[in-house]
């Protein structure tokens, strides 16, 4: 009994300490991927390969003037950087990095992803609201709009993976992927999801709510020090989630010939992870309205037509 | 020839005999004085009524006469307003001078015949004073809203040490901040429109997206951009006041400024005009090296754009390879010139020196080397699904509004009108190049971009035909007033000994007369127009950038589309703010 309690633990920190250090060290590895994509060196001073930039940040972000704006709205202002941190690193509580390396096996873990993603946007909105600076209140304005909608079909999409495994808990998910991923199946699934997965972690193209060509920093505009940090790891840790649960949920979880379990989650999320910062590295950025009609108009039907050919060969093939 | 007579006969036989006075100039561009009550109706009838009409409003601008020497034939004035006309049909331009009388004279504003003419007469009211009746908004464009005294007036002081340390007390900084506050209603704007509040959304001066400090008041409806006021001068730095100042060859490295993105391409209108007025011909080997030299900065101009349009849309990485590929352009200027942004290398007679040896192979190894980066950019930029989205259709204007804007180069060029002064008025030896001038059709934020893209491939064709072809022979004319005269010489006889110590010292004196030189520049259309009384200093410096009107229009172009797109639109226009603000 004590021997389980001690392994939660050990499971809950050490979930808490990677996650975080890879938020971190993603600043690093972004920095450096971009860079590369971009014909220049990136950050490559401090430490061997620029890898202590991450600490030289730190320490900056930590000793820099946390000043909050007199007109701004305290509480929440205080408030609305924590919540983006606390709910995705509490959706990171359900996912199975490899057989038994989990926090919890809950039977209703996927949508505990969603409610806890869904929660997030009130980080991005109230920032914006409460910071009572124009381009803060245009980008908590466009992230509300933005996340709210590709929320539905986040969540619409992700429902054909529901239907084939029979269950909502990620461990039986990647259980049912024995024989095939998810990602053959369930492609139109896929694509639905990293798609509003891309728009949930405002990462360019759908980087809306921020746009610094349009809206300076958009929502986080008059945010700075740690507040600000709390941000910008937030929206890494969003990166990790969503590309964890893309390789959960479509690519097999920890599934892999030859190299153990853990090894394998963590190079399909990596590999996921350089497909996020490459789409940053390629693409423009739509505008407001084209994003929420491509929104609507594609991705819903493309998400609900999914949804129907799934239902449709599972009742024919009666599974 | 023909034409000049035919405008100026057509304009007295029209306007009366007594009512216009003819005045030559050294750049054989049809000047005529007419009295200060009849300027609208002539202006008018320019504009409308004469055949072959005279659509667009060039430039604006006025002279402070009241110190000047060697007015010889010219109707008394203390204050002459200018109005220079172009015409498209004729390929002819016209100059209206209105001679005024008095400390602080006015006259009847032109805002109705070109709208564009609403900035150059702020510009004008606030360099010297001159009133415009009529004018909708008649405040301080350049100079801060606080500022005592008209800056082009002689008796305004031109040095900061003749005006006493500068300092911003609590108070002093405070009625500077009540002064830049916008009010809606100085512009006619209403905070609110039935039951919709407008949200007034100050974008600048310090905003990623406006390439430097222009200041940009939005009047928003949501997004949607309902009106729209710019405020420029944050970028002013007196060019023409120092013009008044700095002797004709010391003025060169300030032109460099102007648009900074240019380099040479900057000197060129100015030594154009120079050349002009001293009446020095330049030998056949210094005009292709200056053709080759401003195509080079027109590239790197169009790559600055196509770089920072890309990134204003959002895609990150085409600035990082633009600007790579500007600095090999760069690393070969420094070779020749020296100097990489500024290289200030053009003289009045030719340029500073010879090419260097191996100049060639660089050259080439450049040609061979940009256009597949730049089919590399189609392909990341203009292929692009979301690119197109966000360009095609957004900010277009018709030809017609073109003209009445005063919009030239590329954007003109993007409503599918094939004009360009290098093939329309061949100068510096453009007429012996070959190659085409790139138009499109829709005249929106897409189309501006894909002629600015095709120039650079004809940049690219005149480089090597420079390359090529390049003459033999001197790199500076012989003639008595190139600054400074050939050195080779200078050791050896005492006459060029003397005047190149004169033309160093003092500075060559350019004799008395006007002349203006436009260009195709990198922007659009650069002019110069120099006044000249016998000295070693110009009397005035009037500098018309194309950014200037470019950007006046930005509000009329932007109306209805949403914020995006006005970062779209400012970013397709290609405008530095140095050029506006000069």
């Amino acid at each position: 009994m004590t021997n389980d309690i001690i392994w939660k633990l050990i499971i809950v920190f050490g979930v808490l300490f990677v996650t975080l250090n890879v938020a971190a060290g993603l600043i690093w590895l972004e920095r450096r991927l971009l860079a590369l994509w971009q014909d220049r060196y990136g950050p490559n001073r401090v430490g061997p390969f620029g890898l202590l930039q991450v600490l030289a940040d730190m320490v900056k972000v930590f000793t820099k003037e946390d000043w909050i704006p007199p007109f701004a709205d305290k509480p929440v202002f205080i408030i609305a950087p924590a919540i983006i941190v606390v709910t995705i690193i509490t959706a990171f509580a359900v996912i199975p990095f490899a057989p038994g390396v989990e926090i919890v096996d809950l039977n209703i873990g996927l949508l505990f992803f969603l409610a806890m993603s869904s929660l997030g946007v009130y980080s991005v909105a109230l920032g914006g609201w409460s910071s009572a600076s124009k381009y803060s209140l245009l980008g908590g304005l466009r992230a509300a709009a933005q996340m709210l909608s590709y929320e539905v079909f986040m969540g619409l999409s992700l429902m054909g993976v529901v239907m084939l495994a029979g269950s909502f808990n990620l461990t039986d998910i990647v259980n049912a992927q024995k024989g095939l991923w998810f990602c053959i199946p369930q492609f139109l699934g896929l694509v639905v999801f990293f798609i509003a997965g891309i728009a949930e972690t405002h990462r360019l193209p759908f980087d809306l709510p921020e746009a610094e060509s349009e809206l300076v920093a958009g929502f986080h505009s008059e945010y700075s020090g740690m507040k600000f940090g709390m941000f910008f790891v937030g929206e890494y840790l969003g990166i990790t989630l969503v590309s964890a649960l893309i390789v959960t949920l479509f690519f097999g979880g920890w599934m892999g010939p030859a190299l153990p379990p853990i090894v394998w989650f963590t190079i399909k999320t990596f590999f996921f992870i350089g497909l996020f910062i490459l789409l940053r590295a390629s693409l423009p950025r739509p505008r407001y309205d084209q994003l929420m009609s491509y929104g609507w108009k594609v991705m819903l039907p493309l998400a609900l037509l999914n949804l129907l050919v799934t239902g449709g060969i599972i009742l024919a093939t009666g599974r | 020839m023909e034409n000049t007579l035919h405008i100026t006969e057509e304009l007295r036989t029209t306007f009366g005999e007594g009512t216009i006075i003819d005045q030559p100039t050294c750049d054989a561009i049809p000047t005529v004085w007419v009295p200060w009550n009849r300027v609208t109706e002539i202006l008018t009838y320019l504009k409308t009524k004469t055949d072959n009409p005279y659509r667009m409003l060039f430039d604006l601008t006025a002279i402070d006469e009241r110190v000047r020497s060697h007015r010889q034939g010219q109707p008394e004035s203390d204050f002459t307003v200018l109005y220079h006309l172009l015409s498209y049909d004729r390929n002819e331009d016209i100059r209206i001078k209105v001679a005024l009388r008095g400390e602080y004279p006015s006259l009847p504003s032109v805002t109705k015949i070109w709208p564009s003419a609403s900035w150059y007469e702020r510009e004008v009211w606030d360099m010297f004073g001159i009133t415009f009746d009529g004018h909708p908004h008649l405040t301080r464009i350049l100079m801060p809203p606080t500022w005592k005294g008209h800056p082009l007036r002689k008796e305004h002081p031109a040095r900061a040490t003749e005006m006493g340390p500068f300092q911003l007390p609590g108070e002093k900084e405070d009625v500077e901040q009540r002064a830049l506050q916008f009010r809606p209603e100085e512009w006619g704007m209403k905070r609110r429109h039935e039951d919709t509040d407008f949200l007034f959304l100050n974008l600048g001066p310090q905003h990623p997206g406006t390439h430097g400090l222009l200041r940009v008041i939005l009047e928003l409806d949501g997004e949607e951009i309902v009106d729209a006021v710019l405020d420029i001068g944050y970028h002013h730095r007196a060019a023409e006041k120092m013009g008044e100042r700095q002797s004709w060859h010391t003025f060169i490295p300030y032109t460099d400024r102007i648009d900074y993105m240019g380099g040479v391409m900057n000197n060129l209108p100015y030594v154009l005009a120079v050349e002009k007025l001293a009446g020095i011909e330049v030998p056949a080997r210094a005009k292709v090296i200056r053709v080759m030299m401003a195509e080079f900065f027109r590239i790197v101009s169009h790559l600055v754009w196509y770089g920072t349009f890309a990134q204003d849309v959002g895609a990150l990485s085409p600035v990082f390879y633009t600007f790579n590929d500007r600095e090999r352009i760069f690393s070969l200027m420094e070779a020749v010139c020296g100097g990489r942004m500024h290289p200030a290398w053009f003289r009045i007679g030719g340029v500073a020196q010879d090419l260097p040896r191996g100049w060639d192979k660089m050259v080439q190894d450049f040609l061979d080397y940009l256009p597949s980066r730049l089919k590399e950019y189609d392909k990341i930029v203009m292929q692009n699904r979301i690119f197109k989205a966000r360009t095609m259709g957004i900010g277009s204007y018709t030809l017609d509004e073109a003209m009445e804007w005063g919009v030239t180069g590329p954007g003109l060029r993007a409503c599918g009108f094939e004009w360009d002064f290098r093939k329309k008025r061949p100068y510096s030896g453009y007429d012996q190049f070959e190659f085409d001038i790139p138009a499109a059709q829709h005249g929106d934020c897409y189309d501006r971009g894909v002629v600015r893209i095709e120039e650079m491939r004809q940049s690219l064709r005149i480089i090597e035909q420079c390359l090529k072809n390049m003459p033999s022979g001197p790199y500076k004319s012989d003639h008595q007033l190139a600054t400074p005269p050939l050195k080779e010489r200078t050791m050896h006889d005492i006459e060029t000994l003397i005047t190149h110590f004169l033309n160093v010292s003092w500075g060559p004196v350019i004799p008395p007369g006007e002349a203006a030189f436009a260009i195709e520049a990198t922007k659009g259309n650069n002019g110069y127009y120099l006044v000249s009384d016998g000295s070693t200093v110009p009397y005035r410096v009037r500098i018309r950038t194309p950014s200037f009107p470019h950007l006046q229009m930005v509000p009329h172009i932007s109306r209805g589309f949403m914020v995006p797109d006005l970062l779209a639109i400012l970013g397709s226009i290609d405008y530095v703010l140095a050029d506006v603000d000069r």
